[in-house]
């Protein structure tokens, strides 16, 4: 509605959403419906809830009728068994190694193609861009096979490069990024070019330091991406204790520990530990990028 | 597999809109760039890492799969052999079964639960943007870390049977072990841990419904469940397309909670076909029949892909 509308309504007339008012009466339904959402999110959370406070009990006490929530001590030894059971700092270790490279790895190559996509004009760009896209739509299980045939060949199996390069080409960054350049006015491409810059200088000058908000968002999908992926590094990874990532850590230590669940769950809270911490942290964005972009990784 | 974002998990919608915004864009040459040598330079890594293990995996793929192509010593040409063996393998039927079963049975659960918990958590609600975290906590944690977890809750003597036994003095089912319920269990915990990225796409939508609409509505003495049926969910059925979509791609991929919850048993009554995969190249050592697999998941996940696309019609509307 223009402002000229508005102001020519008569004054008298009540604004649509006056129509319907909450009564007074009606406090009470909000405030039992909202009781109800956060029972909703308790329960919710309650496995979470449940695996910390398993985490800190004596294994005698894991299980029990009737249950208890907490143990009659914290056994915060759990945490120092755990550690030492299975080589878990070196499990985050690696899992930080893989995933920050993998992530520079990832951002680089996306932020140069999604330039390329949306601001240069080059011969076969569109057919390329489609070729792109189309990659999306391959579930990765189909690529499992060959992938591991291929590492075979050149000599990859076992190896932190099987973990890395290989994730770290998906088009879903170009695609970002492309949205991203595409509504940067072309007026600051043409000021750059009239203060004498080519086309690398515009670019590393003027174009990476407004993507930086993209970036981070892309960086943290993929950072996420890599710490949690599961399949793959079950596959290529043998020597488990030295090169292990977190989820594969702990599906070893779980198959080793079964029994032992107040050590496992300790594990458990110390793999997730890093990747909620990120979320607390950027949530805001993290949550923006996800509802905006629609995706993430699964 | 959860991997570097996006790939597998499809943009159709995006990308369809995408595609024809690149065609129009050269023709109009609205986004003119600028044409120098630099542009092909720019893509070339991202193109040819593309095309060494994306590309190049497929057709390697198809040729794996017309072999019989052990782990560990020389292939040998079979044709179309392990496309029989494994068509025929009732095995191989049951478990596209059991994943036909998650997917009926988890997809619906997940967008009534996400769709749901998005149209109540509307901007009435105090602290709605914590909610909204909650719900997504398990969405970016390790799955592994999930299922462990509720390996523990769904044990005999877990605190799911230790709660039974203590209110009702009756033993809850071994939900693990037991064919009826494996599958149900399976895929309770699989709507706990991913809805939240659904729920993040309709809030973000509904947030999107231009407010003078509903106002319309209520002037023309339409209640909120009226406007939420009538207007609401016909102003985001494209949201609700794409992540219907999204949901059914990634579900026929479901791997890590059948693998560390049950492998896939009681018997094989919840092992699905990336299990399937895994087992045949991993543990049996036949990349062939595990490559023959991988292509009947893709082949049934394109068609019903086509499927979704072609029904988008009558009931996704896009605001000309």
């Amino acid at each position: 509605m223009t402002a000229e509308l508005t102001a020519a309504k008569p004054q008298n007339i009540k604004r649509p959403r006056d129509i319907k008012r909450p009564q007074a009466k009606s406090r009470i339904r909000p405030a039992i419906g909202y009781l109800l959402l956060c029972l909703i999110a308790l329960a919710f959370l309650s496995p979470l809830i449940y695996m910390v406070a398993t985490s800190f009990k004596d294994p005698a006490e894991v299980f029990g009728i009737p249950p208890t929530l907490f143990g009659s001590a914290f056994r915060w030894q759990n945490y120092t068994e755990a550690l030492n059971y299975l080589p878990f700092l070196r499990f985050m270790g690696n899992g930080l190694l893989v995933a920050g490279l993998g992530t520079i790895l990832n951002v680089t190559v996306s932020v140069l193609s999604g330039y390329a996509f949306s601001r240069l004009r080059w011969r076969g760009r569109n057919l390329i861009f489609v070729v792109f896209l189309a990659t999306l739509m391959i579930p990765q299980e189909v690529l499992v096979v060959p992938m591991f045939v291929m590492m075979q060949q050149i000599g990859w199996v076992n190896t932190f490069q099987s973990l890395i390069v290989p994730w770290a080409f998906t088009a879903f960054g170009a695609f970002l990024l492309r949205q991203f350049f595409l509504g940067v006015p072309q007026e600051l491409d043409d000021a750059a070019r009239v203060d004498g810059a080519g086309t690398v200088k515009t670019f590393l000058l003027v174009m990476l330091p407004l993507a930086g908000p993209t970036l981070a968002v892309l960086a943290v999908f993929s950072f996420i991406g890599y710490w949690n992926s599961f399949l793959w590094p079950l596959i290529v990874i043998n020597d488990v204790s030295n090169l292990g990532t977190v989820p594969l850590g702990l599906q070893m230590f779980f198959s080793a520990q079964g029994s032992q669940w107040h050590l496992v769950m300790a594990a458990a809270v110390i793999s997730m530990a890093p990747t909620l911490l990120l979320l607390i942290l950027l949530q805001k964005h993290l949550v923006k990028g996800i509802a905006t972009s629609g995706l993430g990784g699964r | 597999m959860t991997v570097p974002i996006g790939s597998g998990t499809a943009l159709l919608e995006s990308a369809e809109e995408e595609l024809a915004h690149a065609k129009q864009d050269e023709a109009s040459r609205r986004h003119v760039g600028r044409k120098t040598g630099w542009g092909g330079a720019f893509a070339a890594p991202h193109g040819a890492g593309l095309a060494i293990f994306t590309l190049l995996p497929i057709a390697v793929s198809l040729v794996i799969s017309l072999f019989n192509w052990p782990l560990l010593g020389t292939p040998s040409f079979l044709g179309l052999d392990n496309y029989t063996k494994i068509l025929t393998d009732p095995i191989f039927g049951q478990v596209v079964l059991n994943t036909v079963l998650f997917v009926v049975l988890y997809v619906p659960l997940n967008l009534v639960v996400s769709l749901g918990l998005a149209a109540w958590l509307t901007p009435r609600i105090k602290g709605r943007h914590i909610f909204r975290v909650i719900f997504f906590i398990p969405a970016i944690t390790p799955v592994v870390a999930n299922v462990v977890v509720w390996r523990l809750l769904y044990q005999q003597g877990g605190l799911i049977d230790g709660i039974m036994q203590t209110t009702t003095g009756v033993a809850a089912p071994n939900f693990l072990g037991d064919e009826n319920w494996a599958m149900i269990a399976i895929v309770v915990m699989s709507v706990w841990q991913g809805f939240g990225y659904n729920m993040l796409i309709f809030s973000a939508a509904l947030d999107a419904v231009p407010e003078n609409l509903t106002e319309a509505a209520q002037i023309d003495g339409a209640n909120a469940w009226t406007i939420f049926w009538k207007i609401k969910l016909a102003m985001i059925s494209p949201s609700i397309f794409f992540a219907t979509m999204m949901t059914l791609i990634t579900s026929f991929q479901v791997f890590a909670q059948p693998f560390i919850l049950t492998k896939g048993g009681p018997g094989s009554s919840t092992s699905t076909i990336v299990l399937y995969i895994y087992n045949q190249g991993f543990q049996f050592h036949q990349l062939g029949l595990a490559s023959a697999a991988a292509w009947v998941l893709f082949v049934i996940i394109l068609g019903v892909t086509a499927v979704q696309f072609l029904g988008q019609k009558k009931w996704v509307h896009y605001d000309g």
